[in-house]
């Protein structure tokens, strides 16, 4: 874990509003997937980092897939190949690999959830049939609508894993949310683990409470540190947390990956 | 060598420089990125005699030049800090300040009373002024007379040198660090946060769940450097300076104003070596500019 400079490799748009950079840095080979790294706007002005989920870990690079919602994630998508970026991490505790052991596995990915799990995909892939890998691995992707290119699909499909694709409106794949979507392709799962937008991720917790799977999801809120300092960043827990002592556990530290059933949301 | 130490209280500490209470969890966190051995002292989170939750999220959010937090002062309490962070901290030879929080006077003096009996706590700094809890807090910090009763009362527990850690949200700070000075203070500590709010236009929201937040980073720093010119100019006693340092000219500034102590809050977050930059710029502006010894410039502009 440092903060240090990283090289704009590459740099893509994948849809309206997203994209997709590679960086060059000393950590990469640390990360583990399910972290991430807080990305540092070149502007004085914005003096906290950005996290961001690490999409893949490869060799000396990290790749960055996100959305433009702000000013930070703007200037970061303006950024030239080349150029220097601060980043800080890897942090936060990724993915627990060991949960997919023997199991059926399904990745529930809702939007611009889906980087978060793709690294995963791709390790839990490799070990596939393996004593400690899993049975299969089953990705629901969920757009908006066909407008978003069903971005990163592909990589998910190249990582190994069967892939389905859902949006809102129908204009591409399966009409409805990635739950819908995982119930009409008729896809079991003994473990689910899943990204998107809070809605989503309540609907998965309920979900995998009626149907008794375990669910592990990765959460999202408002950080000024990203190491666990500054407690700005919690998420409330059914028990005491080991570290905070009362109902409320760092999304930073503790997380961002959480077994639903362990959260309040 | 230059000499950077700096004694107060009848405490003598290696440089100037420590971090401001809530921004650099109990050292742990960041013991990875710098040598908590190497800084002038480790100020903790506050401490409460029993655990606080805090409040709900957002808990903060960014701003020009600065952000706003308002935590709720959520700690694990005095028994787990103690066993934890403190024996922790035990590992490194370092100051601690100890920042202490309460509701209601009675439980400042139960938290001071526990707190003091420890060895490994060089200072307690008692946290008058948060903006962010309902009751105690800010209350004790903003009237002259709560701050002279509740100074007093903890200084008759107290086994420890007391930081009173005074707001910046009042009319005139000089008669606050008077306040605190005749309670029995040791030293007084500011800038805390200015209360600050932030409404989201699009959602016609507050950002933070608390509606309100504590205001702190650079943004603030040259309203921080001329209170605690006022607070050091009213008092005798010492003065440790904090509001938006990033970097060690912003440090001398605080120094020349007249803290004896200067401690890095936010800035933290942004860059976590900062204090050793700090600690190293401030040497090599000595070196350049032929001073001996950094204590010589606490005040220099008084
Ligand atoms: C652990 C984690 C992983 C994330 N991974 C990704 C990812 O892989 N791809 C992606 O597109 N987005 C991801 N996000 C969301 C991303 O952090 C925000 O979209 C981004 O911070 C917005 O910054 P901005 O300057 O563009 O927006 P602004 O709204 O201008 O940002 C202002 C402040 O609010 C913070 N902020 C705004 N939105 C969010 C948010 N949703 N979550 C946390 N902080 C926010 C910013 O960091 C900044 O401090 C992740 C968030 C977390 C907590
Ligand atoms: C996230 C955060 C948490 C804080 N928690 C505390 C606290 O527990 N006790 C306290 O006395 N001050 C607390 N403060 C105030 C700081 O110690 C400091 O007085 C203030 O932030 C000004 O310094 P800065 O501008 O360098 O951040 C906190 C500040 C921040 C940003
Ligand atoms: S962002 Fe500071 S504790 Fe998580």
């Amino acid at each position: 874990m440092k903060k240090c400079r990283a090289e704009v490799v590459s740099k893509r748009k994948l849809c309206e509003g997203i994209y997709d950079i590679r960086l060059k840095t000393e950590i990469a080979p640390e990360a583990k997937s399910g972290q991430f790294i807080l990305v540092f706007p070149n502007d004085p002005s914005k003096l906290l980092g950005r996290p961001l989920c690490i999409c893949e870990a490869e060799g000396e690079e990290i790749r960055i897939v996100f959305r433009v919602s702000g000013a930070g994630t703007e200037g970061l998508a303006d950024i030239d190949i080349n150029k220097e970026i601060m980043i800080e991490g890897p942090l936060g505790n990724g993915w627990d690999l060991s949960a997919a052991a023997g199991k059926e596995v399904l990745l529930l990915c809702g939007g611009i959830g889906a980087p978060a799990l793709l690294e995963l995909s791709k390790r839990l892939c490799r070990m596939k049939g393996k004593t400690d890998g899993p049975q299969n691995v089953r990705a629901v992707l969920g757009y908006r609508d066909s407008s978003m290119n069903a971005f990163l699909s592909q990589d998910f499909k190249d990582s190994g894993a069967d892939v389905v694709i859902a949006t809102d409106d129908g204009s591409a794949g399966i009409k409805g949310n990635v739950i819908e979507a995982a119930d009409k392709a008729l896809i079991g799962a003994d473990v689910i683990f899943a990204c998107g937008p809070m809605p989503m991720l309540e609907a998965v917790k309920e979900y995998s409470e009626k149907n008794g799977i375990k669910a592990y999801i990765s959460l999202e809120e408002r950080m000024a540190c990203g190491v666990g300092a500054c407690l700005g960043c919690v998420v409330k827990t059914t028990e005491k947390d080991s570290h905070s002592h009362v109902n409320n556990a760092r999304i930073c530290t503790e997380g961002p990956v959480f077994d639903a059933s362990e959260v309040v949301l | 060598m230059r000499d950077m130490s700096v004694s107060l209280c009848g405490i003598k500490f290696r440089n100037p420089v420590t971090c401001a209470s809530g921004t650099f969890g109990s050292g742990m966190e960041y013991s990875g990125f710098l040598d908590l051995g190497k800084l002038g002292a480790v100020t903790t989170k506050g401490v409460s005699v029993t655990a606080w939750e805090g409040n709900d999220t957002p808990r903060v959010a960014e701003t020009p030049s600065g952000m706003m937090n308002a935590i709720g002062l959520q700690n694990p309490g005095a028994e787990v800090f103690i066993k934890r962070d403190l024996a922790f901290l035990k590992n490194f030879d370092v100051p601690v300040i100890v920042n202490v929080c309460g509701h209601t006077e009675e439980e400042y003096v139960e938290a001071v009373k526990i707190l003091s009996e420890r060895e490994e706590i060089a200072m307690l700094e008692i946290n008058v002024s948060c903006p962010n809890v309902k009751e105690g807090g800010i209350a004790f910090g903003t009237d002259a007379d709560s701050l002279l009763s509740i100074t007093k009362a903890v200084k008759q527990v107290s086994k420890k040198p007391v930081i009173m850690k005074l707001s910046p949200n009042v009319t005139d700070i000089s008669m606050m660090a008077r306040a605190a000075e005749e309670g029995g203070a040791d030293a007084v500590s500011l800038i805390n946060t200015f209360t600050a709010m932030k409404i989201d236009i699009y959602r016609r929201r507050f950002v933070l769940a608390n509606r309100t937040g504590g205001l702190s980073g650079p943004a603030i720093h040259p309203i921080a450097v001329r209170m605690v010119y006022e607070a050091s100019k009213a008092v005798k006693i010492p003065v440790i300076g904090m509001g938006g340092i990033a970097g060690w000219e912003d440090a001398v500034e605080m120094m020349m104003a007249g803290a004896s102590l200067v401690a890095v809050g936010m800035m933290n977050f942004h860059e976590p070596g900062l204090m050793m930059d700090i600690i190293n710029g401030m040497e090599a502006y000595m070196e350049k500019t032929g001073i001996e010894k950094i204590s010589d410039i606490i005040g220099c502009m008084h």
